[in-house]
């Protein structure tokens, strides 16, 4: 009998999973011998959820956007009937045989490493993960490997930080593993404050002791006894099945006093991050969990020396983690098979924005910009031009559509101005104003900076008050002149990551879109007709037919017409809330 | 409920060894149980953890999750992240803001919503989105959001 799964990531959740599986726990229950759905975590198709999949032998047939009424036919029709709905069916996976179905493209682009695991077991069991393969490399790691023959693997897997740096992992290892003291600690950085980014969401929700065993066999590697999870309070799925995790991995004997019968010693503890951007920075980080306020520290001395209660301490991502069993359970050489010369393995990135299929992809490293938005990520929506791509968040910077051809990797990357950061990927079309996502970022990092470095403090705070009157339409063409010098300042002069990428966004912007800004300068318009301030508002002829709808919403009565005739709007009375254009339900209003 | 968050926060208090770590933990958990962090709840902690109420403070404001007020029974937590901007989140905090009558960051006056905007809740695919409590509502419009906000209201007349 085929089994029936349904995917209950954040993203499923929200579009309605918990109803779905509801429904089909209900079905189950009334017909005898059916057997009851299961739970998955996130195959990343975001875009298609609620996914409902039946598994048998071998066999994946995924469904998309189900509803209880759809989810009753899959039950009625294929998991009874055996009958596949052909023209429903968004991925089927079989052994042996290429993706196929609606979104075969989204998926046979990808190399699956880090999300191994992520849509296929139940994230809230062991024993599927075991079932997986999990924990054997763990097993490995502890019978047949030395601490330096781990460390030396992962270095020959040319593994680099998943959190944005890319520095090598392995190399990191060796330093904690280098100084000796009577406590050393592993911290995993889970505080995934990116705004546009959720793959280490995403892993954790789906599977949470990929990451575990990594963290376990890093402790193995470095001679760490005790470890922390720092995760967002934002996630509190994530943080519930990785509790979940802890307990099971604890029962089974992975985590404790005496790790699989090996005599060594590990345990760990979730810390729930409450909510501030700086603590993603490892310095102040530590500072957070020692219960202070999160404000990085001077370095030298590094973490690996004095971290965590001036221990030495090894932190990575999430992301950094989740490669670590494979590599242990696959060798160093099967992992630096994938990628460039000095990018090995894969990458995984969070697509959103304005592309048609939103959500997690996993490619390995090189791969080019277009190959992400057009073949994984199908295009733009709506048909609309593929104007830039955001990527590193707040730190990162927009690339332009003509560099398209930019391969994705630690080297490249940079290149551009941008960073590689931990994997946000926000696509940017023709309607979305460069001038505006800069000072989004900088009202962002001005918000977030802690406050220690008078640069960062002041400065991005200066810099958004330049940015705030270019969009009003009051920019002065020397502002594009003393943003340039102020990013210098604010990068030379900041202690920490937050201060020295601020200005990205803002310099990136200006290399490669200077026009839009100096449209808003010079002739008080927003090429994208995005800013408030520096548009029109106008109703089109054809398309209103005078419900009146606009003119009530009008919070300053700036639109005037009779019932059933075409209205208008007084551009003097206007305040330009947009209420108008929320309200037609003809699409009638419109920027000029 | 009411009971076991008590009882949360007033073991933490009485099981705390001295590790200053302990501090955030409980704060959370004292603003688990008051749904803020009251003035008593600094001078409990303090007492405990001879930490100064003046430290603690600093601590509290540091920190976009701690609240010195009482907040509404339903929080709603706006996303206003990359994605969700470039998909007009600044529409929808509008839309809130007149359907509530409440600035970001306020408490209507019948105590039933707080309005909060957060950086990035990381459901981006389903932008714009915001997080009611416990539950994320995906694809918003204007008028979705107004639609869920009067279906909170409704049951919280019934309620009462």
């Amino acid at each position: 009998m085929p089994k029936l799964y349904v995917g209950m990531g954040s993203c499923g959740l929200s579009a309605g999973a918990r109803e779905v599986l509801e429904a089909l726990r209900n079905l189950a229950a009334a017909h005898e011998g059916a057997p009851p759905p299961e739970i998955t975590g996130c195959i990343g198709m975001c875009y298609r959820e609620p996914l409902v999949e039946v598994r048998e032998n071998g066999r994946r047939t995924l469904y998309g956007e189900v509803t209880p009424a759809k989810a009753e036919t899959i039950f009625r029709r294929h998991l009874l009937g055996g009958e596949i709905l052909e023209d429903e069916v968004v991925l089927r996976l079989e052994r042996d045989a290429a993706p196929a179905g609606q979104e075969a493209e989204f998926y046979s682009q990808q190399q699956r490493i880090v999300l191994r695991n992520c849509g296929t077991i139940d994230p809230e069991s062991i024993e599927d993960y075991e079932a997986a393969g999990g924990y054997q490399a763990l097993a490995k790691a502890l019978r047949e490997m030395t601490p330096p023959g781990i460390i030396q693997e992962i270095k020959d897997s040319g593994l680099r930080g998943r959190g944005g740096a890319g520095f090598p992992t392995g190399l990191k290892w060796s330093f904690a593993a280098g100084n000796q003291a009577d406590h050393k600690y592993v911290i995993c950085n889970a505080d995934e404050g990116d705004p546009g980014a959720f793959m280490d969401r995403s892993v954790l929700e789906s599977d949470p002791h990929s990451v575990l065993e990594g963290m376990i066999i890093c402790a193995r590697a470095i001679g760490a006894t005790f470890g922390y999870i720092y995760c967002r309070a934002e996630y509190p799925l994530a943080i519930k099945r990785l509790t979940l995790a802890l307990a099971a991995a604890r029962q089974k004997g992975y985590l404790g006093k005496d790790i699989m019968g090996s005599g060594h010693e590990f345990d760990l503890k979730i810390k729930q991050g409450a909510g501030a951007f700086v603590c993603g920075e490892e310095t102040a980080l530590f500072a957070s969990i020692e219960g202070e306020r999160g404000m990085p520290r001077i370095r030298p001395p590094f973490p690996a020396e004095k971290g965590l209660w001036q221990k030495p301490t090894n932190n990575n991502n999430v992301e950094t983690f989740a490669n670590v069993p494979w590599i242990i359970a696959n060798g160093a050489a099967a992992y630096a098979a994938f990628g460039t010369e000095k990018s090995k393995g894969t990458k995984v990135f969070a697509l959103a924005g304005k592309i048609l299929r939103g959500g997690l992809a996993e490619v390995p490293m090189g791969t080019t910009l277009n190959d992400l938005v057009f073949k994984v990520g199908g295009g733009i929506k709506d048909g609309r031009k593929f104007k830039a791509v955001q990527m590193g968040g707040p730190s990162g910077g927009c690339i332009p559509a003509d560099l398209g051809d930019t391969r994705v990797d630690f080297e490249s990357i940079p290149k551009t101005g941008a960073i590689m950061g931990s994997g946000g990927m926000v696509v940017l079309d023709d309607t979305t104003c460069m001038v505006d996502i800069a000072r989004f970022f900088l009202d962002f990092t001005q918000n977030e900076s802690c406050g220690k470095c008078t640069f960062c403090r002041i400065g991005t705070l200066r810099m958004l008050e330049i940015l705030q009157r270019i969009t009003d339409g009051e920019g002065q063409l020397e502002d594009l002149d003393k943003m340039g010098r102020l990013a210098i300042q604010i990068k030379e002069a900041s202690l920490c990551g937050l201060g020295q990428t601020a200005p990205n966004p803002v310099l990136t912007t200006l290399r490669y879109f200077q026009d839009e800004y100096k449209a808003h300068i010079e002739q008080h318009k927003c090429p994208a007709k995005n800013c408030a301030l520096l548009v029109d508002y106008k109703i089109n002829p054809v398309l209103c037919v005078g419900c009146t709808i606009c003119a009530k919403n009008c919070p300053v009565q700036a639109i005037s017409g009779k019932p059933k005739q075409t209205h208008t709007i007084d551009p003097a009375t206007c305040v330009k809330c947009g209420k108008c254009i929320s309200s037609c339900n003809f699409n009638a209003v419109y920027k000029d | 409920m009411e009971h076991r968050k008590e009882e949360d926060f007033t073991y933490r208090l009485w099981r705390y060894d001295g590790e200053p770590g302990e501090l955030i933990p409980l704060l959370q958990s004292a603003q688990d149980y008051f749904g803020y962090i009251p003035r008593r709840a600094i001078k409990y902690i303090s007492g405990v953890t001879n930490v100064p109420e003046s430290n603690i403070y600093g601590v509290i404001t540091f920190y976009n999750q701690f609240r010195l007020q009482p907040m509404g029974r339903h929080i709603i937590r706006l996303c206003c992240g990359t994605a969700c901007h470039v998909a007009g989140s600044k529409n929808l905090v509008s839309t809130v803001q007149d359907e509530l009558g409440i600035e970001v960051g306020e408490t209507t006056a019948d105590g039933i919503f707080t309005l909060f905007t957060v950086a990035c809740l990381g459901c981006c695919s389903l932008a714009p989105v915001m997080m009611i409590d416990e539950q994320t509502h995906g694809r918003l419009t204007p008028a979705a959001v107004r639609k869920i906000l009067r279906e909170i209201r409704r049951k919280e007349a019934v309620h009462a």
